[in-house]
């Protein structure tokens, strides 16, 4: 026999145990990255739980995962055609022993994480409210939330915070320690909104309201993001986040308000056109009722409120009179009655360059100054 | 100038020359290239006076072998096309940061993404499972074709159409840059006016009839043609999992075609299913879209499970382990598939309990597809492992479908989704389950069947040097993906600010170019091995010592597959019969009953690319007179009697008597 074939017991075991420490420092690679890793090391009580889940997770699969791997490696050394020494067993395919371990084990597991799943996706439901700052340290009586409306525009964010009767776009701020409540809609297509270092993901929807709590614990500037495609400007669709301390949100309040122009019904209409690289704009005081008129579609004045249908709806319908209604409900989502472009808009049939096309610098895609000179895509009617 | 007459607009709808995108280097490079690619192809076929067999043989084919390698050719074809879109992704990713716009502006990258999956999916992974299980499943239950000989050929021909349909977006048009599931209220009319939209529906509608009706074909294949003795606990398990994905494409497909029409429906005659406006529900789409979309991610798999477990029994020279417990592991996978489609969005705001439900649901999946696993283990526990192509394959797959396995149950907790859902995180995991077991499979089926196929084998080492660079280029592209969703990186991003993230994104598209080398080294094994057929050739038809009827006749198989219909006494029943010292007949034979040549197939499916294209650019009256057209061939070739006739006796005497010489020289006789 070659001398490999003689010393076929060693190798495999080797090999297995290199595979299996290979494996096992697969979880310390992201430590290389180091605070990179926003997901791995965040800011915020919500999102750490999120991360402690993931680890755990994880963990409780490894430990089907890493001997799958390992005696596959194992397997095909050990019983390969050369190894002569192998046992051969061509006829061997049944043992009720082995087929109930191998249903067994990863039925145990998933009892495991199925029990950790329901727990935590009920614990960490984005609508229910904390109900705690961090681990052992509960929410004090008289801490209020602080409420977010959050809108996703195309393609920019803008929050109201109802409590200081402020807003702004692209840019948000939260103090250290006191729980938010986010609600979120969008006012064109479906979107996600996403702080990584404070917690996990939701859509915001046009015409409905979603909700988000979340809580930093460290002071810090994050990223914020749109994770859900939404059209061209989507890939600069962020905005930065300020966790501050101390009187550090009351400066950034009173900045805003400071700086802030009005956000009337039309300035919000100017502002709801299409553009990208919004810079951040603050807003000292806004319409009346603004957030809830763009959560129910009628921000255009003359639009039927999603409410006002829902409440005809539930009380029977309005019948043959909700023809009546129809123009009222009909939302103008692709600005074309105010000249812009609709965000998926197609360069040859509407016969110009797309939006993307253009040079990014040109003042075309600011908010404002825009309608006049652009060019109505009639045909797309047709 | 006619650019604004109504006659203009009646004639040509809302084409233009405009809409001819000339002005793009791109596309002007890609079209220059596939002109003249197809000219040299063109010139080839003539100069080689391959028109007529290809008419004859191919195109017009009926037979179940022809049309499964027509099938894998479009996949391999397709293949190249959602490869490149691949490669301008990576590549764009891994120079747009900063100042960097990289040089491909929104408009063109998010046509590129949406084209790279819809195309992997449906013009890749598709035609390569329905070719493999239609040139296979037949072979391996004893039957002569499958149950509708005609269908088959025009099911192919429809997903052609689809593929032709897509393809013509790129130089006439553009096409959709709402993601490969379309998601509205984006794909809708208001949002997405322009053509591209249309051109994903058309192509789709068009490819997904002819998978639905492929489907209904192969299920009553399965179910009523199988050899005598052959009860379903004595199916190979191949066929077992085409069996599986077979009922999962005819109760899915429809629901895609069903959506799809209600979103036509919205962009062509203005009802508000999915709009935003009159009470239309987005929400409705995302869910019916994955209805359908979660088990066609298993209508992938299954037949790749199905081609492992038959590679991993033979080059192990062992009986399968647990056969009985496979089967019902891949009937499991079958039914949990359609209670788990609301993982796709977690996010979206379903309450704790739905979301808890669909997470374990999904989480359950696991258990079968992890006691494969281990029976695939078992298989080769005390083997006599033969590293062959197709077995590295399959060794490759089992190590890098677990990691996939691992990330995709990590997906399905909810909590754990909402910080990496519609991250980098989620595309490193779907690749790794596509590729690494999806295209796995396929390649290792490709490698496997080949032979049968053609009568020669692949050639080893190119095959090992393709296996090697796909493999690590797969891990070296899709590590840093995960690494990077883990910071919290969205995908479809065509620009990142953040500079600090460009050394993944360069790792990425290096691992890109190793897969292409892999590519490249797959097209150079054909090549090879076509120049070195005498020297690769197969001359007993059972070249792995395989176990399954399909290996019983000769390589490539006759027309009629098998002389005698085969009678099954067990499980592996080639084997059996093998260790049986089954002595082949060799006398007796009569005129064999087979299906006729058709080209109503190829005829529906030049109908139906004209139709799709009216439709998309509203050219109405051509939209008609094709809708027309196709009834009326539809209608006529009902009338068309002649439609099979007898292989006479003496041919099958003189293929079978060519046969028993081969084998007196392989020394098999």
């Amino acid at each position: 026999m070659t001398p490999s074939a003689m010393q076929t017991p060693r190798p495999p075991a080797t090999a297995a145990r290199r595979a299996l420490r290979g494996l096992l420092l697969l979880p310390l690679l992201p430590l290389l990255a180091g605070c990179n890793l926003t997901v791995m090391f965040p800011s915020g009580d919500v999102a750490m739980q999120q991360r402690n889940l993931v680890l755990a997770s994880t963990g409780l699969m490894l430990l089907i995962i890493v001997p799958v791997i390992a005696l596959t490696l194992l397997f095909a050394w050990r019983y390969r055609a050369t190894n002569t020494e192998a046992r051969h067993d061509p006829d061997w395919d049944h043992s009720t022993g082995l087929e109930v371990v191998i249903w067994t084990a990863p039925l145990l597991i998933i009892i495991a994480l199925g029990a950790l799943t329901w727990i935590s996706t009920h614990t960490l439901d984005p609508f229910r409210p904390l109900s705690r700052l961090e681990p052992g340290k509960p929410i004090p009586a008289e801490t209020k939330p602080l409420e977010v409306q959050v809108v996703a525009l195309d393609w920019k964010w803008l929050f109201f915070y109802p409590e200081y009767g402020v807003a702004s776009v692209n840019e948000m701020a939260t103090p250290v320690n006191r729980p938010v409540t986010f609600r979120l809609t969008s006012a064109s297509v479906m979107n996600a909104f996403y702080i990584p270092a404070l917690a996990g993901m939701i859509y915001a929807m046009p015409g409905m309201e979603t909700k988000l709590h979340a809580v930093a614990n460290k002071p810090g500037e994050f990223e914020g993001l749109a994770s859900h495609y939404s059209g061209s400007g989507f890939s600069r669709m962020t905005f930065k986040v300020h966790s501050l301390e101390g009187d550090g949100f009351d400066k950034w309040i009173a900045k805003v308000k400071g700086e802030g122009k009005e956000l009337s019904r039309d300035a919000y209409l100017e502002l709801e056109r299409p553009s990208e690289r919004e810079p951040v704009t603050y807003y000292a005081s806004y319409g009346d009722g603004l957030f809830k008129s763009i959560l129910g579609m009628c921000a255009v004045p003359g639009k039927m409120c999603m409410h006002e249908m829902m409440s005809i709806d539930a009380k029977g319908g309005a019948g043959k009179d909700s023809r009546e209604n129809a123009e009222r409900l009909q939302y103008d989502n692709r600005h074309v009655e105010r000249g812009d472009e609709a965000p998926g808009a197609n360069g040859p049939a509407s016969q110009h360059a797309p939006r993307s096309d253009k040079p990014s610098d040109s003042q075309d895609h600011g908010p404002h100054g825009k309608g006049e000179n652009s060019v109505a895509p009639n045909q797309l009617n047709n | 100038m006619f650019s604004d007459t109504d006659l203009q607009k009646l004639l040509f709808g809302r084409l233009t020359l405009a809409d001819i995108p000339y002005h793009e280097p791109i596309l002007q490079v890609t079209f220059a290239g596939v002109a003249v690619g197809g000219l040299a192809v063109l010139a080839a076929i003539t100069y080689f006076r391959f028109w007529g067999p290809l008419w004859r043989d191919w195109l017009t084919s009926v037979d179940h072998k022809k049309i499964g390698i027509m099938y894998v050719v479009l996949a391999l074809v397709m293949l190249l096309r959602g490869f490149a879109d691949a490669l301008l992704m990576r590549s764009q990713q891994a120079v747009a940061f900063g100042a960097n716009e990289g040089f491909l502006p929104p408009h063109h990258y998010d046509q590129i993404f949406t084209a790279h999956g819809v195309i992997m999916i449906f013009f890749v992974a598709m035609p390569f499972v329905t070719g493999l299980m239609n040139y296979v499943v037949p072979l391996q239950i004893g039957a002569r074709d499958v149950a509708f000989p005609f269908l088959n050929n025009f099911s192919f021909w429809m997903t052609v159409s689809g593929a032709v349909t897509i393809m013509i977006s790129l130089f006439v048009g553009e096409f959709s840059r709402a993601t490969w599931l379309g998601y509205p209220p984006l794909s809708g009319a208001d949002m997405s006016p322009g053509v591209g939209v249309d051109y994903w529906i058309w192509g789709l509608q068009i490819a997904g009839i002819g998978t639905t009706l492929s489907g209904i074909n192969l299920i009553a294949t399965i179910v009523k043609m199988r050899a005598p003795g052959m009860s379903m606990m004595k199916m190979p398990i191949f066929t077992w999992s085409s069996l599986c994905t077979n009922v999962l494409i005819v109760a899915a497909f429809p629901i895609l075609g069903a959506v799809l029409v209600l979103l036509t429906l919205d962009r062509y005659v203005g009802t508000h299913f999915f709009t935003n406006d009159l009470g239309g529900n987005p929400m409705m789409y995302f869910n019916l879209i994955w209805i359908w979309g979660h088990p066609e991610v298993y209508i992938l798999i299954l037949p790749a499970f199905g081609v492992f477990s038959e590679i991993i029994s033979t080059f192990s020279g062992k009986r399968l382990f647990g056969y009985t417990s496979m089967v019902y592991a891949l009937v499991v996978i079958t039914i949990l598939s359609y209670l788990v489609w609301l993982h796709h969005f977690f996010t979206m705001g379903s309450g704790a309990n739905v979301n808890s439900f669909f997470g374990i649901t999904t989480m359950i999946i696991s258990i079968p597809t992890g006691a494969k696993l281990f029976n695939w283990l078992f298989t080769m526990y005390r083997g006599r492992i033969r590293f062959e192509v197709p077995m590295l394959w399959a060794v490759s797959f089992m190590v890098t479908f677990t990691i996939g396995g691992m990330t995709g149950v990590l997906l399905a907790v909810p909590p754990a989704d909402f910080v990496l859902h519609n991250s980098l995180f989620l595309i490193a995991h779907f690749h790794n389950v596509i590729i690494g077991g999806v295209l796995f499979g396929m390649f290792a089926g490709v490698n496997y069947w080949w032979p049968k196929a053609f009568g020669f084998k692949l050639d080893q080492f190119w095959g090992k040097v393709s296996f090697w660079f796909w493999t690590v280029g797969f891990y070296v592209a899709f590590m840093p993906l995960y690494v990077l969703g883990l910071m919290g990186v969205t995908r479809r991003s065509q620009h990142f600010d953040d500079t600090s993230l460009q050394p993944w994104f360069i790792v990425a598209a290096l691992g890109a170019g190793l897969i292409a080398l892999g590519i490249g080294a797959m097209i150079m094994q054909i090549a090879v091995s076509i120049k070195n057929r005498e020297a690769l050739r197969d001359t007993t038809g059972d070249p792995w010592g395989g176990r399954t009827l399909e290996w019983s006749t000769s390589s490539p198989p006759p027309d009629y597959n098998f002389a005698y219909t085969p009678v099954v006494h067990q499980l592996d029943a080639w084997w059996q019969m093998k260790a049986r010292n089954f002595k082949r007949p060799v006398t007796g034979f009569q005129s064999i009953h087979m299906p006729k040549n058709t080209a109503t197939g190829v005829i529906l499916g030049v109908i139906s690319i004209a139709f799709s294209f009216a439709m998309i650019w509203y050219i109405w009256w051509l939209a008609a007179l094709t809708f027309a057209a196709t009834l009326v061939v539809s209608i006529v070739h009902t009338f068309n009697y002649n439609r099979d006739y007898y292989i006479p006796a003496e041919t099958v005497v003189r293929t079978e008597g060519q046969r028993t010489d081969a084998l007196a020289v392989a020394g098999r006789a």
